[in-house]
């Protein structure tokens, strides 16, 4: 069993309110001189960097789960990783379908599409600070019916912007949600003002938009190795497994 | 409409971009949702809304709308008002509801969009 320390919400160049600064090589690098082991990479409504990170991060040792933050018709943003690249692609290939308008880069920013070297390959040209047309519970159902495992988080939960709780109210007893994510509050203050997140984990994530945010906060992972089924374990505290924040 | 009437009439609080209010309001718009400002707002509209996120700049930015009208006395976050000064982005604060300000409006002689 292993405990490592995991920042499960990065954002890279990709996103167009991210810093420029935040290339596959920086994001891997800022990680490791931050002293997070696993990042989890989740630009908005796309992963077309997660390759790159993920390519960056094993020639350095560090370790790379590969995610989107969706924007669901109610505006709320969901954390979706995969254990299967395979799996993500066709992910992000639903979530395209379902995302209208062209960027902005005046208004909204650069979407930088990299290589693991840090060579601009392209830009994205879709508008992905937009949200999709679909709502939470289908993002949901979308992300379990892939092959593979698939993790989804509740992002900050304990802001008021672009928050389950914040869109919809309180969290659908129905919803299927493996985590929610705590931005600024600890998890004890979290379940204190917000008692529906008493019914699930919580992680902690640092929705870093640049190099220096990278590991500001962070979620204690015990378990045996680094793959989504392993991850869910810990969150749930079963068989020895452990998350913390 | 000048926007800078509006202000005057409804004694609105001008937040960020107070140079910028020259502008001729050509209509109005309420939301909450941005995906829905970015689908259905025009050129010129005025923006109603509680939203305070620094998202909200950008997509008035992007849709040349004329400001922001954060209702309930909700204020900008200090990341919104820096950019709305660096995009010139008028943000204005009332007091009044979403719905009491826009009837207001309505009555001052702003409309809303055509439903497609």
């Amino acid at each position: 069993m292993r405990r490592i320390k995991a920042d499960l919400h990065v954002h890279t160049c990709l996103s167009p309110c991210s810093s420029l600064d935040m290339s596959p090589r920086e994001v891997v690098g800022a990680a490791i001189r931050n002293g997070i082991d696993l990042i989890g990479i989740c630009d908005h409504n796309s992963a077309e960097n997660v390759l790159a990170v993920k390519k960056a991060g094993d020639r350095n040792g560090l370790l790379v789960l590969g995610g989107m933050e969706v924007a669901s018709a109610e505006e709320a943003h969901l954390l979706v990783f995969f254990d299967n690249d395979d799996d993500l692609l066709g992910f992000q290939e639903h979530i395209y379908r379902h995302l209208a308008g062209r960027n902005d880069e005046h208004s909204f920013g650069l979407q930088v599409i990299a290589d693991d070297e840090d060579g601009v390959t392209g830009f994205c040209d879709r508008m992905l600070i937009a949200a999709t047309s679909l709502p939470a519970e289908a993002i949901i159902a979308r992300a379990r019916a892939a092959k593979g495992e698939s993790l989804v988080i509740a992002a900050h939960v304990d802001r008021e912007a672009f928050s389950l709780i914040g869109q919809l109210g309180f969290i659908p007893p129905s919803m299927s949600l493996d985590a929610v994510e705590a931005s600024r509050m600890t998890a004890a203050e979290l379940k204190k003002q917000f008692p529906d997140c008493g019914r699930y984990p919580v992680v902690a994530g640092s929705d870093a938009h640049g190099p220096d945010d990278i590991g500001k906060r962070f979620t204690w992972l015990t378990l045996e190795n680094v793959a989504i089924a392993e991850i869910k374990k810990a969150l749930a505290g079963r068989d020895n497994r452990k998350a913390e924040c | 409409m000048k926007l800078s009437d509006v202000v005057k009439e409804f004694g609105l609080e001008v937040k960020a971009a107070s140079g910028n209010l020259d502008q001729e309001v050509t209509g109005g718009y309420v939301s909450d949702l941005l995906s829905d400002v970015l689908a259905h707002a025009e050129d010129g509209v005025l923006w109603v809304t509680l939203h305070i996120h620094q998202n909200i700049v950008a997509v008035a930015s992007h849709k040349g709308l004329s400001g922001i009208v954060l209702v309930q006395s909700r204020q900008p976050e200090k990341d919104t008002i820096a950019k709305a000064e660096e995009e010139n982005i008028p943000i204005l604060v009332t007091g009044l509801s979403a719905f009491e300000l826009v009837g207001r409006l309505y009555k001052a002689g702003i409309r809303g969009i055509e439903a497609d």
